[in-house]
């Protein structure tokens, strides 16, 4: 495989949630995801960017196949894994893993740190327990969980939620997957080990060519991990682009909203008022007609109610979801 | 920082269950339970107590009815032991036995004597003589006489064994009661107002007292019984033993048919003991499982193990056991299956399936998913694992609920019919009439060690449940 080569293909994905089915009534549905396709190459990092209940945590499960699709495609190397069934999945869960939000909750809490990096070790049948022990002495090395004597038959109240977050990354790394999904990994850490678990997460990836998807709600965070911004708003992704581009120059009317919304720590600035665009993120259940943003938008225009936007591609490598960017 | 999970390891639990009182309390009382059934097990095997409990009024015969337990002298009238003797044992303690063959008249003369000290404040319940003989062609002639400390000899009757073995009980003989009769009158010098019964006249004091069986008291000092016989044939012999029945017998007393309660009372405690634990842990298990199902595969699954559960919970438990137990004669083992199949679907379902629905939540059980752990696997090795502690209290505190079950069918006589429990003895002393004519041992030396079993389980399930439920701690 070429470095080139795209390791995921997500083809028009939707994931909707019924609600509730009544006898009579037709079933409602909430549109979690709902019409989202990007491509990723092998050893590529993205962010995913989105405030909550815009659907990037859906995304991110149903990619894992967490959750059945409702429709559309995800393609691994070519390969279809959209409908398969759970005993065919195992190759793919293999080459997958996930990486939660809250590490206190994410390890279970009666295994020791060394059978919770075994598990799965064991489930995939690898090796025997002298090879494993070597796996797993691997991986809390590379997350710098040393002396891995120390660390090996401890259980997870022992440890601080840093080091909790390092298990739960390395317990991802066991497998040595190819595609590892984070789910805002380090919200609900400190301010203080927040940067140190990104430039670990940072590392391992390039180390391992790792295709990785980091799901945040947190965009400054997104400048120590990844070089390409995916911006999601109720359930679709609105603006995909490099980085700096996309913090530099904003195609979104969104983007725009979500950079200019992030705090300034400078105190000279204090006495600016920021401007917010208003109201609330839509209801999924029934999303606004043609594009989900205009209720919120500054330039709506009369285009925005009546059709959705397709996408446009103003500048190469950037792609966006607003008829601003339709004539261009 | 202070983390439930720490707690909810097994050793955690063990370790902290020592720092309460009750916990202290609890496990003591189990341990002394658990050593009672050990000891048990091993001095009375399985097939010896069925034999000593349903093995007929022979293995008991020289012990007394309805006697009460040895140390209740110490709270107040010195009751009287049973007193023995055995003229095949001749020599020992006053037991003599003579024999004495009559030369050319194929005869011989038999001269038994059995004497003993009787310094007890109240009158034996009960004297009987068994005989064993041994003649060719005429059975031997015996006459029997009784004297009194005060040296009174009353010839009490004359005697022929029909058979080798008998037994004559003097207190039901109409020779013997006509006898003292003639010499109660003979003291009183007139009719008594209430007629003694018979070993109460036997040691009776001899004045006025005599009059009635209510201010009749008993003579202290040596007493002995004499048999004196004509013995035919060359190898003829007699041999004859005395009992005389007190009333008071062993650490528990006895009951209407002379059977030791210690055997009883001990055998109870394993079976108690292994039919609440039992119970208990199957039931709570099979119900943890279940319920682990119903909750983490929702769906059709759900819906029909909660229907069903529902179903379970509406049949009326104890109505139904009773019909089955009374249809089919069970065993202790078969009823304890009928109750764990009647049970499992109970309401323990419903309250741990409400805690499943809650854990398969649990980000971790997500991160399992994703690294492809199976149902079965994410079931066995992620919920219950977190389920079982906090379900742990319940279980213990519901052994007690189990006991009581076995010992109410018992009480209703549809407990086994062999094994000799608790429920057991309490059912027979209330068929026969303890509390009524005032054998209190009996009801309450049953009703103890249930009590004690209750007490042991109560206390160690509310130490756990200080532990897993810390919110109770404060309290």
């Amino acid at each position: 495989m070429s470095e080139d080569e795209e390791l995921l293909e997500v083809e028009n994905l939707r994931k909707w949630f019924e609600l509730r089915k009544g006898l009579f009534s037709s079933p409602l549905y909430v549109k979690a995801v709902d019409g989202v396709s990007f491509k990723l190459k092998k050893g590529e990092a993205i962010s995913l960017v989105g405030e909550s209940g815009s659907g990037k945590t859906t995304l991110g499960k149903t990619i894992l196949r967490l959750y059945e699709p409702t429709g559309g495609t995800i393609k691994i190397k070519g390969r279809d894994i959209t409908h398969l069934k759970s005993n065919e999945l195992m190759w793919y869960r293999r080459e997958t893993a996930l990486i939660e939000q809250d590490p206190y909750g994410a390890l279970p809490s009666f295994f020791s740190i060394h059978r919770i990096l075994e598990e799965p070790l064991i489930i995939h049948k690898f090796g025997n327990a002298e090879e494993r022990r070597k796996r797993v002495r691997e991986v809390l090395e590379e997350v710098r969980l040393t002396p891995i004597e120390d660390f090996a038959p401890k259980y997870p109240h022992m440890l601080s939620g840093g080091q909790l977050q390092r298990v739960a990354i390395a317990r991802a790394l066991t497998l040595r997957p190819e595609l590892v999904v984070a789910d805002e990994p380090v919200s609900m850490l400190d301010a203080s080990v927040r940067i140190e678990i990104l430039n670990l997460l940072r590392e391992l990836q390039e180390k391992r060519k790792i295709s990785f998807i980091y799901i945040t709600h947190d965009l400054t965070t997104t400048k120590y991990f990844s070089e390409k911004l995916f911006i999601m708003y109720a359930g679709k992704i609105v603006e995909i682009g490099d980085m700096l581009k996309v913090v530099h120059n904003p195609l979104h009317p969104y983007t725009e909203a979500l950079l200019k919304a992030i705090p300034d720590p400078d105190p000279r600035n204090r006495e600016i008022l920021r401007d917010v665009p208003p109201g609330e993120p839509p209801n999924l259940v029934n999303p606004p007609s043609g594009c989900r943003f205009h209720p919120r938008c500054p330039y709506k225009m009369d285009i925005c109610q009546k059709e959705e936007p397709p996408v446009f591609e103003p500048e190469n490598g950037r792609f966006v979801l607003c008829w601003l960017h339709a004539k261009k | 920082m202070e983390n439930a999970a720490a707690e909810y390891s097994i050793k955690g639990i063990l370790k902290q269950l020592l720092t309460y009182k009750s916990g202290v309390f609890g496990i003591s009382l189990l341990v002394l339970l658990i050593l009672i059934s050990v000891y048990t097990m091993i001095t009375i095997p399985y097939s010896t107590a069925i034999e000593l409990w349903r093995g007929g009024e022979n293995v008991w015969i020289e012990n007394p009815r309805n006697a009460q337990p040895t140390w209740i002298r110490y709270l107040g009238k010195n009751l009287p032991e049973t007193i023995k003797r055995d003229s095949t044992q001749a020599g020992r303690v006053g037991t003599i036995k003579v024999l004495t063959p009559i030369p050319e008249r194929n005869m011989k003369l038999l001269h038994i004597s059995f004497s003993f000290d009787y310094e007890y404040d109240d009158f034996p319940s009960e004297i009987n003589i068994f005989f064993t003989s041994k003649y060719n062609t005429s059975a031997p002639l015996l006459r029997i006489y009784w004297i009194k400390p005060s040296g009174t000899k009353i010839n009490l009757m004359t005697y022929i064994p029909r058979s080798q073995e008998e037994r004559l009980s003097l207190s039901i003989n109409p020779t013997v009661s006509n006898r003292l009769y003639a010499y109660t009158v003979n003291v009183l010098g007139g009719e008594p107002q209430v007629p003694l019964l018979v070993e109460q006249a036997m040691f009776a004091m001899e004045d006025e007292t005599m009059n009635s069986t209510l201010t009749a008291t008993p003579m202290k000092g040596k007493y002995e019984l004499i048999i004196e016989g004509t013995l035919y044939g060359e190898d003829s012999d007699v041999d004859a033993k005395l009992i005389v029945y007190g009333k008071v017998y062993g650490l528990a007393g006895t009951d209407h048919l002379r059977r030791d309660l210690t055997v009883a009372l001990l055998w109870g405690t394993p079976i108690a003991l292994s039919f609440g634990l039992t119970a208990s842990l199957t039931i709570s298990l099979l119900q943890l499982l279940i319920a682990t199902i119903s909750g983490y595969y929702g769906g059709k699954v759900d819906s029909a193990i909660q229907r069903l559960t529902e179903g379970y919970m509406i049949l009326p438990f104890l109505p139904f056991l009773i019909l089955i137990a009374t249809f089919y004669r069970l065993d202790i083992w078969i009823l304890l299956l009928v109750i764990i199949v009647l049970s499992v679907f109970g309401g323990g379902v419903k309250s741990t399936r409400a805690l499943v629905m809650q854990i398969k939540e649990y980000p971790y059980i997500e991160a399992a998913k994703a690294y492809g752990a199976s149902s079965k696997r994410i079931i066995l090795l992620y919920i219950i694992p977190k389920i079982l502690p906090p379900i742990v209290p319940g279980l213990i505190g519901s052994v007690p609920g189990y006991v009581f079950l076995e010992a109410a069918l018992s009480l209703l006589g549809l407990g086994d019919p062999y094994l000799p429990s608790w429920g057991k003895i309490i059912e027979d002393s209330y068929a026969g009439g303890a509390l009524y004519k005032g054998h209190y041992y009996w009801v309450l030396e049953p009703a103890s060690m249930l009590i004690l079993t209750a007490l042991a389980f109560s206390f160690l399930g509310f130490a756990l449940d200080k532990i897993v439920n810390p919110k109770l701690r404060e309290v």
